[in-house]
C-alpha cells in the first residue's frame, strides 16, 4: 500500500483548515493591530476607550456564568435520566436532543413570543390575576428580566449539546462498576458523585469547553430579545464592523473573544485534568 | 502446485521487531499451522503471506513466483479472517460469490461453485440470509466456502475457531480436517490453541517471540521438543524440568537419583508428566493437590523443592502430604542446555 | 444500600417514591423542551391580529394568513433560497472534503496523524464565526465576496471537523477485516472501499451530511456578516428585527425551526457518533 495514501487524504481537509481556518485566525490579529497599513494599538484603544466595552465585557462573562453552571446540571440531569431509562428511551433522547438543531437566532424568537408585551407570559400573569393588564417585560426600565430571558433561551436552547456529550460519555462507563459499588455499599447519590462523575471527566472536559466558547460567542439570542440594551461582545463586533465601518476594531473584538476563549479553554483542561495512566 | 517459500522474513513496527528472518517452506498442499503465544508474531507471518502486512525485509514465493511486493488479489490466496469477515449488507449468496465476481467469473459458473461450496459447508439453506441472522458457526461456514469457492492455491486461516465454543469447535475442527484434505490447497493455520494444532497439522512451527523454534509433525513435536520453550509450551499440563548435576561420563543426579544421559558441561532434566509412574525407587515427590479427572488422576507436587506433575493412573489416590516415588519412563526423558535452551542428544 | 437497615417495606415505599419523582421530572424537563416550540407554532399558525392581540391563546387557530404574509414577504422566498443553497454547498463540500480525511485516520497510522487530530480539535477552541471579518476583506479581493460559494466556505469550516469525526468514528466502527477480505477476493483499495465500506458507511455519512446542512442552515453571525444582496434567510431575519412586525418574526423563526426538528430526527441514531469520539 503506498505510504503516501493517507496524506493523500488528509491534503483537502488540511488545506481547507490553513486557508479558511489558521489563515483567517492570522488576518484577524494583523487587523487588530494595524490602522491604514501601520502598526498601531489604536483599535484596541477605540475600542477600550468606547463606554460600551467595558459592558458588552462583564455582559458576556456574566452571561456565561449564569448560564453554564445550570446548563452543567441541567444536562448531568438529563442525561442521568436517559442512561436510567428502559422504556421510550430514544424517544425521551430524542425530545432533550431537539434544541441541538435549533439557530440561537430562532431561540431567541420563540422566547421572545413568551417575553413580548402581548406574549405568552404576560397572558399567564393576567390570566392569574398577578397583573391587571400586559407589562412591557423587555423594556430597558426591566434590565433584569431581559438577563432572564437571555439566560432562559439559552439554558434551553444549549443544554442539549451538554447532554449529548455527557449522555455519551456515560455510554463509555461499564455498569460492572457502578454495581461494584452497590455492592460495597454505595447509596445513588454515592456512586453518582464517587463513580459516575470521576469518570465523566473527559466529557465533562469536552462539553464544558464547547459550551463556554459558544457562551462568549452568544450573539442572535441577545440581539433578538434584548436588541441594543444588552451590549455583549459580539453584537459589539458585528456592529464595529457594520454600522461603524471599523474593520479594524471590530477585528480587536474579535481578538478578546479568542482571547477569553482560550484562556477558559486552558483553565478547564487545567482543573479537570485526568491523568493518561487513571484513564480507563 | 504451490509450494511457499518464506525466505528470510522480517517485520518491525518502529523499535519493536515482530519477526526475526523467518525461513520456513510448506510442501504443496501441505496443512501447516503456525502455533505460539498471542504477541509471537505468527498472525504478523500470516499476513505477510497474505499481503495484508509488508515485511521489513525478505521475500515470500508461492508456487514458484515472487509475490512480496503484489497486492493480496495477485497472490492466488484466500483468507478466512479470526472474526470471519462475513459481509454485513451481501447475503450468504453473494457473500460465497463475492470473489467470483471479481474475477468477472460467468453467472453460471458463480452459481455452480457457489452452491458446491455450501453444500460442503452445509450451508445450502442459508443462501438468501444476511450475516446478521446467522449464528457465529454459520457465519464460520460462510468465511470457509467463501475461500473455497475461489479455488485458491493456497488458504490462510486466522485462528477461525477461536471465536466458537468449545463443543462448535471440536466438530468444525474435525470438518475443516476433511473439507481442506479434500481441496487440495496449500494451507497456513494459525492458532494459539495446541489441541487444535496437534489435530489439524501436517506439521506444525512453534513460534515464540518472533522466530520459529521448531518446525516439525506433531508427534515429533510433543516427543521430541527441539527447544525447551517447546515442551514448556505444547502439553497440558506441560513438561518438567528439574536441574541436573553432571556425575562424569554421560551420568546425571537428578533429584538424588542418578540417570543416563548426554556428554555435556551441564544439562536439564525433563519429562512429561504421563510418562511417570509410582514405584520403589524414584523422584521423591511430595505431594500438595490431587485433582482427579476421570480417565486420570493429576498429582501437583514438589520435587527437590521444584513445583512438579504426574498423571497417575485413576486408581492412585495419594493425599496431600504423602510422598510418591516416580519412576521415569526411561526412553521418555529428554536433557535441554541450561545455557542455549536447546535439545540435548 | 444505605437504607438495608430501613424495614423491607419501607425500602420500597421509598423506591417508589423515588420512582415518582423520577418520573415527575423525566416529565418536566420534556415540557420544558417542548412548550417554547409549541407556543413558537401557535403564534405562526394565528392571524397577524392574534399575535399582537392579548390575551394569547395558547392553541393556534390554523389561519394561514401569518405564514402568507411571511412567505409573500419581499426577499423572504429568495432568503429560503439561499439558504437552501449555501446550506447544500456546505454539505457536499464538507463531506468530499471531510469523509477522506476520517476514513484516513480511522485506518491507517503515520507520521503527523496527531498534528492533524489537533488542528482539527483545536477548531472547536476558536469562536469560528468570527473568521467571517478578514474573509469577507479576502472574499471582495477574490469576487467571492455576497455569493452562495464563499458563505457556504465559512460554514464549510464550521462543519468539517463535525464531518472528519463522525466519519472518522463511522470508519472506524466497521471492522478493518471487511476491507481485507475483500482485498483477498479480488478488489483493488477502491473497489474495496466503494463495494464493502461506502455500503455500510452511507446512512452514517448521510446523517453527517444532514447535520453539516443543519449547522449551516441555522449559522446567523457569518451570513449577516458577509452577505449583502444574497442573505440567507437567518440573515434576512437578524437584519429586519428592529423593523418587521412580530407575525412575520414568528413565521420566520417557525421557518427555521421545523427543517431542523426534521433533520435533528433523521440524525438521532447518528447524534452519539459526534461526540462519543470525544472521550476517547
Amino acid at each position: 500500500m503506498p505510504r503516501s495514501l493517507p496524506y493523500l487524504l488528509l491534503l483537502p481537509a488540511t488545506a481547507f483548515l490553513v486557508l479558511f481556518f489558521l489563515y483567517p485566525f492570522v488576518l484577524v490579529a494583523i487587523d487588530s493591530m494595524t490602522r491604514g497599513g501601520e502598526w498601531t494599538l489604536e483599535n484596541y484603544r477605540r475600542m477600550a476607550g468606547h463606554w460600551k466595552f467595558e459592558t458588552a465585557f462583564w455582559n458576556t462573562l456574566m452571561l456565561a456564568a449564569l448560564v453554564v453552571p445550570v446548563q452543567l446540571a441541567l444536562a448531568l440531569t438529563m442525561a442521568s435520566i436517559v442512561t436510567r431509562l428502559e422504556r421510550g428511551r430514544s424517544t425521551i433522547l430524542y425530545i432533550f436532543a431537539i434544541p441541538l438543531g435549533i439557530s440561537d437566532l430562532a431561540a431567541g424568537l420563540i422566547w421572545l413570543s413568551i417575553f413580548e408585551q402581548s406574549g405568552f407570559l404576560n397572558s399567564i400573569l393576567v390570566g392569574l390575576g398577578v397583573v391587571d393588564r400586559p407589562i412591557l417585560l423587555l423594556g430597558y426600565q426591566n434590565a433584569w428580566v431581559i438577563l432572564l430571558a437571555i439566560v432562559l433561551a439559552e439554558v434551553w436552547r444549549a443544554t442539549a449539546i451538554m447532554m449529548v456529550i455527557l449522555v455519551a460519555g456515560m455510554g463509555l462507563i461499564p455498569r460492572e462498576y457502578g454495581e461494584a459499588a452497590e455492592v460495597f455499599g454505595a447509596s445513588r447519590w454515592q456512586r453518582f458523585r464517587r463513580v459516575t462523575l470521576p469518570m465523566l471527566k473527559p466529557s465533562l472536559q469536552t462539553a464544558l469547553i464547547l459550551r463556554v466558547i459558544l457562551a462568549f460567542e452568544v450573539f442572535a439570542v441577545v440581539v433578538a430579545l434584548g436588541g441594543t440594551q444588552l451590549p455583549v461582545l459580539m453584537s459589539e463586533t458585528y456592529h464595529w464592523q457594520f454600522t461603524m465601518q471599523e474593520r479594524g476594531v471590530a477585528a480587536a473584538y474579535a481578538m478578546v473573544i479568542l482571547a477569553i476563549s482560550v484562556a477558559f479553554t486552558v483553565l478547564i483542561l487545567r482543573l479537570l485534568h485526568v491523568p493518561k495512566e487513571a484513564r480507563p | 502446485m504451490a509450494v511457499i517459500e518464506i525466505r528470510g522474513v522480517a517485520k518491525s513496527f518502529g523499535a519493536f521487531t515482530a519477526l526475526h528472518s523467518i525461513d520456513l517452506t510448506i510442501a504443496d498442499q501441505e496443512f501447516m499451522v503456525l502455533l505460539g503465544a498471542s504477541g509471537c508474531g505468527k498472525t504478523t507471518l500470516l499476513r505477510i503471506v497474505a499481503g495484508l502486512e509488508t515485511p521489513s525485509a525478505g521475500e515470500v514465493w508461492i508456487g514458484g513466483r515472487r509475490v512480496d511486493h503484489l497486492p493480496p488479489r495477485d497472490r492466488g490466496i484466500a483468507m478466512v479472517f479470526q472474526n470471519y469477515a462475513v459481509f454485513p449488507h451481501l447475503t450468504v449468496f453473494e457473500n460465497i460469490a463475492f470473489g467470483l465476481r471479481m474475477k468477472k467469473l460467468p453467472q453460471a459458473e458463480v452459481d455452480r461453485r457457489v452452491t458446491r461450496t455450501a453444500e460442503l459447508m452445509h450451508i445450502g439453506q442459508l443462501l438468501k440470509r444476511y450475516s446478521g441472522q446467522l449464528s457465529g458457526g454459520q457465519r464460520q461456514r460462510v468465511a470457509v466456502a467463501r475461500a473455497l469457492a475461489m479455488e485458491p492455491d493456497v488458504i490462510l486461516m486466522d485462528e477461525p475457531l477461536s471465536n466458537l465454543d468449545a463443543l462448535l469447535r471440536l466438530e468444525m475442527r474435525a470438518e475443516l480436517k476433511g473439507v481442506l484434505a479434500a481441496s487440495k490447497t496449500t494451507t497456513i493455520y494459525v492458532t494459539h490453541d495446541q489441541v487444535e494444532a496437534m489435530s489439524l497439522a501436517d506439521r506444525i512451527s512453534v513460534m515464540n517471540g518472533g522466530r520459529i523454534v521448531q518446525a516439525a509433525d506433531p508427534v515429533e513435536v510433543y516427543r521430541n521438543p527441539a527447544a525447551r520453550f517447546v515442551g514448556s509450551f505444547i502439553g497440558n499440563p506441560p513438561m518438567n524440568f528439574l536441574p541436573a548435576a553432571p556425575l562424569g561420563a554421560g551420568r546425571w543426579q537428578v533429584a538424588g537419583q542418578s540417570f543416563a544421559g548426554p556428554v555435556a558441561p551441564a544439562a536439564e532434566f525433563a519429562i512429561r508428566p504421563e510418562d511417570l509412574h509410582p514405584a520403589e525407587t524414584g523422584l521423591a515427590a511430595e505431594v500438595r493437590v490431587v485433582e482427579p479427572l476421570g480417565p486420570h488422576t493429576l498429582i501437583t507436587c514438589t520435587v527437590a523443592g521444584q513445583p512438579f506433575r504426574a498423571i497417575l493412573e485413576s486408581t492412585a489416590t495419594p493425599r496431600p502430604g504423602d510422598v510418591l516415588h516416580l519412576a521415569p519412563v526411561p526412553d521418555r526423558i529428554r536433557w535441554f542446555d541450561p545455557e542455549t535452551q536447546k535439545a540435548l542428544t | 444500600m444505605t437504607d438495608a437497615a430501613i424495614p423491607a417495606q419501607g425500602a420500597a415505599t421509598i423506591r417508589r417514591a423515588g420512582n415518582r419523582v423520577f418520573i415527575a421530572g423525566t416529565v418536566l424537563l420534556v415540557v420544558w423542551v417542548l412548550a417554547p416550540i409549541w407556543l413558537l407554532f401557535v403564534n405562526a399558525l394565528s392571524a397577524p391580529s392574534e399575535v399582537t392581540g392579548f390575551p394569547k391563546s395558547f392553541v393556534p387557530s390554523f389561519d394561514f394568513a401569518s405564514l402568507s404574509f411571511f412567505f409573500g414577504f419581499a426577499g423572504v422566498t429568495k432568503a429560503l433560497w439561499n439558504s437552501v443553497q449555501v446550506a447544500a454547498v456546505t454539505m457536499v463540500l464538507s463531506i468530499a472534503i471531510g469523509a477522506p480525511a476520517g476514513y484516513a485516520l480511522s485506518r491507517f497510522d503515520f507520521p503527523g496523524k496527531e498534528a492533524f487530530r489537533f488542528l482539527v480539535v483545536m477548531t472547536r477552541a476558536f469562536p469560528l464565526p468570527l473568521l467571517a471579518l478578514p474573509l469577507a476583506v479576502m472574499f471582495i479581493r477574490t469576487g467571492l465576496d455576497d455569493t452562495i460559494l464563499g458563505l457556504a466556505l465559512v460554514h464549510t469550516t464550521l462543519a468539517l471537523p463535525f464531518a472528519v469525526l463522525i466519519t472518522f468514528s463511522l470508519f472506524s466502527g466497521i471492522p478493518v477485516e471487511l476491507e481485507e477480505a475483500a482485498w483477498t477476493l479480488g478488489c483493488t483499495r477502491p473497489q474495496a472501499f466503494f463495494k464493502v465500506i461506502l455500503p455500510l458507511a452511507a446512512p452514517g455519512i448521510a446523517a453527517s451530511a444532514v447535520f453539516a446542512f443543519v449547522i449551516s442552515w441555522n449559522e446567523v453571525f457569518a451570513a449577516a456578516v458577509l452577505t449583502i444582496q444574497n442573505r440567507t434567510l437567518t440573515a434576512f431575519l437578524l437584519q429586519s428585527l428592529d423593523v418587521s412586525p412580530l407575525h412575520l418574526k414568528f413565521a420566520g423563526g417557525a421557518a427555521l425551526v421545523l427543517p431542523a426538528l426534521i433533520f435533528i430526527f433523521a440524525v438521532r441514531k447518528y447524534l452519539f457518533a459526534m461526540w462519543g469520539i470525544a472521550n476517547r
